[in-house]
């Protein structure tokens, strides 16, 4: 079976024409994964996609696919085999978040996504590699070593959803689900060739997905074509009683379109690479060639994006992460005292850039520090939210590349400090809760391998359809 | 305003064991990251900036399951228990009168 031009649109086709079964359809990806991404003869590195592959469970769960669509009965996702990152959970099953701390820990309930996609007895293959608590930029900061770009092998996947990025881009699964908290699904599929989507906050219930930073956390897919992204997200989208931050389904009419795109230029120049801009600026002249008129864009907060989402962000995951303490799950070490149970649980379970952040957010939220940072953040916020609503006045879309660079080699961004500004373009969409999609629109070249680079198209809240049909367009001119 | 950064007492705030050579590590790396996000001070902020965007959600104060239909669920996790309940160290020491909840102050 040759996996390589597979969509779920098209092995929709073909499961419900009986081309092939299913069972069949796992199986090809399961036979992958064996031959690429655990280690290789001579010597060679596997990709790296999986922390744990559920080849049983996923052959049952596709025989139980099989006779759906035997049925007649077929959903969009029924038998479509998907990689699940780390920090989903599905019940019975281990959800590490990439972490020591969580090395252990089984399930107790299924998140609303997995809900849903059991509904329409999607396949599961396994779980996907990830930066621990999703922090990082680049996979490397998972517990259990890093992913390889499938595209390079010496390179990064992009992170923190980098073994879901690199599953679909490798073959290894047909589609999967990220998180993005400032741009974790988007720069992922940036780096390997995909299309990857940010939802608006509250579009995709967070019931069940391991916590980072409450106020911008949102699950995404990752596929190969615009039309998977909005298939995925249409099986995962909708209001959930268990996430209290789910927006009700209010069925509001779609604003038309006026197809204007507009860009903030002032802040693309800073740190993007001249090759990525060049690539930028001719898929923009596509559009327009495609008849969409481009509007320069003032929009002069989002330059304090990086510096606000570097104080929010930890701050909430020091919150949030506070409840790994050795007494209700996860790993335990044994002491004398509860506090001493609860520090060297902490500091043996956590891996650096986690202790690093849920330092900084313990700063943060110090008394005496609190005001000058974490509330003048969340006001700073306020302008960056302002700087978009007022830019969706005149433009349905703000576009931008997903990234400054294409993908990075293991070991580049040793700074964290690097690694950070690695976020620049995405993290104010997260600020905002926009929603936001990352299509691949061109390659640069670097070392003699052509590397892909992404598109971020950006609108307001619940454009997601918006998102859909420019990504489309995109898509339709890049090819 | 952030030279003087303690990251032990952070760290014993933040429960968190850090060993000493992080410890020196840490010392450089978070003033330079707090460093970085001091740019928001330049911000100039209305008082436009502070109205709520998020709505509240409130339930009714009242148990929506049945008792103990999750209890064996939960314990599972647990990484000690006594019967249906998870056993942790005890809390408050009468000897020395701090016990395992130590402020984290000096």
């Amino acid at each position: 079976m040759d996996l390589s031009n597979l969509t779920i649109t098209k092995a929709r086709k073909a499961l419900d024409e009986k081309e092939f079964s299913a069972l069949e359809l796992t199986n090809a990806y399961l036979e992958n994964i064996a031959k690429r991404d655990g280690d290789l003869p001579a010597g060679r590195q596997g990709i790296h996609a999986y922390l744990e592959v559920w080849e049983k469970e996923a052959r049952e769960e596709a025989k139980k696919a099989d006779e759906r669509i035997a049925r007649g009965e077929s959903m969009p996702l029924t038998g479509i085999p998907l990689g699940i990152k780390d920090n989903i959970l599905i019940e019975g099953r281990i959800a590490s978040a990439a972490s020591k701390i969580l090395e252990n820990y089984r399930a107790s309930y299924d998140a609303t996504v997995i809900t849903k996609l059991k509904e329409q007895d999607a396949v599961f293959l396994g779980r996907t590699n990830m930066d621990e608590f999703a922090m990082g930029g680049s996979t490397e900061n998972s517990a259990f070593g890093p992913t390889r770009n499938p595209l390079d092998t010496t390179r990064v996947p992009g992170g923190s959803s980098g073994g879901s990025a690199a599953g679909v881009a490798g073959h290894l699964a047909l589609a999967a689900l990220g998180s993005d908290t400032g741009g974790s699904v988007r720069q992922p599929a940036s780096f390997t060739g995909l299309v990857g989507l940010k939802p608006t906050y509250g579009a995709v219930s967070r019931s069940g997905l391991i916590a980072m930073a409450s106020s911008l956390d949102q699950v995404g897919p990752l596929t190969r074509t615009v039309e998977d992204t909005r298939i995925l997200f249409d099986a995962i989208k909708g209001h959930d009683p268990n996430d209290s931050t789910s927006l009700p389904d209010t069925a509001s009419a779609p604003k038309p379109m006026r197809r204007v795109i507009g860009i903030p230029r002032a802040f693309l120049k800073e740190g993007t690479d001249q090759d990525v801009l060049k690539e930028f600026e001719s898929t923009v002249q596509e559009l327009k060639d495609a008849g969409y008129e481009v509007r320069e864009l003032e929009m002069p907060n989002l330059a304090y994006s990086l510096a606000v989402y570097y104080i929010l962000m930890p701050a909430e995951a020091s919150t949030n992460l506070a409840r790994f303490d050795g007494i209700r799950y996860g790993l335990s070490v044994p002491a004398d005292s509860i506090g001493e149970v609860y520090s060297k649980t902490r500091g043996k379970g956590f891996g650096p850039e986690v202790r690093r952040r849920i330092l900084v957010g313990t700063f943060v939220l110090s008394s005496g520090y609190v005001d000058a940072y974490y509330r003048k953040a969340r006001s700073v916020r306020e302008l960056i939210r302002s700087d978009f609503a007022r830019a969706f006045e005149s433009v349905d879309a703000v576009v931008t590349p997903t990234s400054p660079t294409p993908a990075f080699t293991l070991g580049e961004k040793s700074d964290p400090l690097a690694m950070y500004a690695a976020d620049i373009f995405t993290v104010p969409v997260n600020l905002a809760g926009v929603p936001a999609l990352s299509v691949p629109s061109g390659t640069v070249e670097r070392d003699g391998k052509k590397l892909p680079v992404g598109f971020q198209l950006i609108a307001s809240h619940g454009g997601e359809e918006t998102l859909f049909k420019i990504g489309e367009d995109v898509e339709t001119t890049r090819i | 305003m952030t030279n003087e950064i303690d990251v032990a007492a952070l760290a014993r705030l933040a429960r968190l064991e850090v060993s000493d050579p992080e410890l020196t590590k840490l010392e450089k790396e978070i003033p330079d990251i707090l460093a970085f996000v001091e740019t928001i001070q330049k911000a100039d902020v209305g008082p436009e900036a502070n109205a709520p965007t998020l709505r509240n959600v409130m339930r009714a104060d009242e148990n929506p399951d049945e008792g103990g239909i999750y209890t064996e669920k939960l314990l599972e996790a647990a990484p000690a228990r006594e019967g249906n309940r998870i056993a942790v160290k005890q809390v408050v020491s009468r000897k020395s009168g701090q016990g395992g909840s130590a402020s984290g102050r000096k």
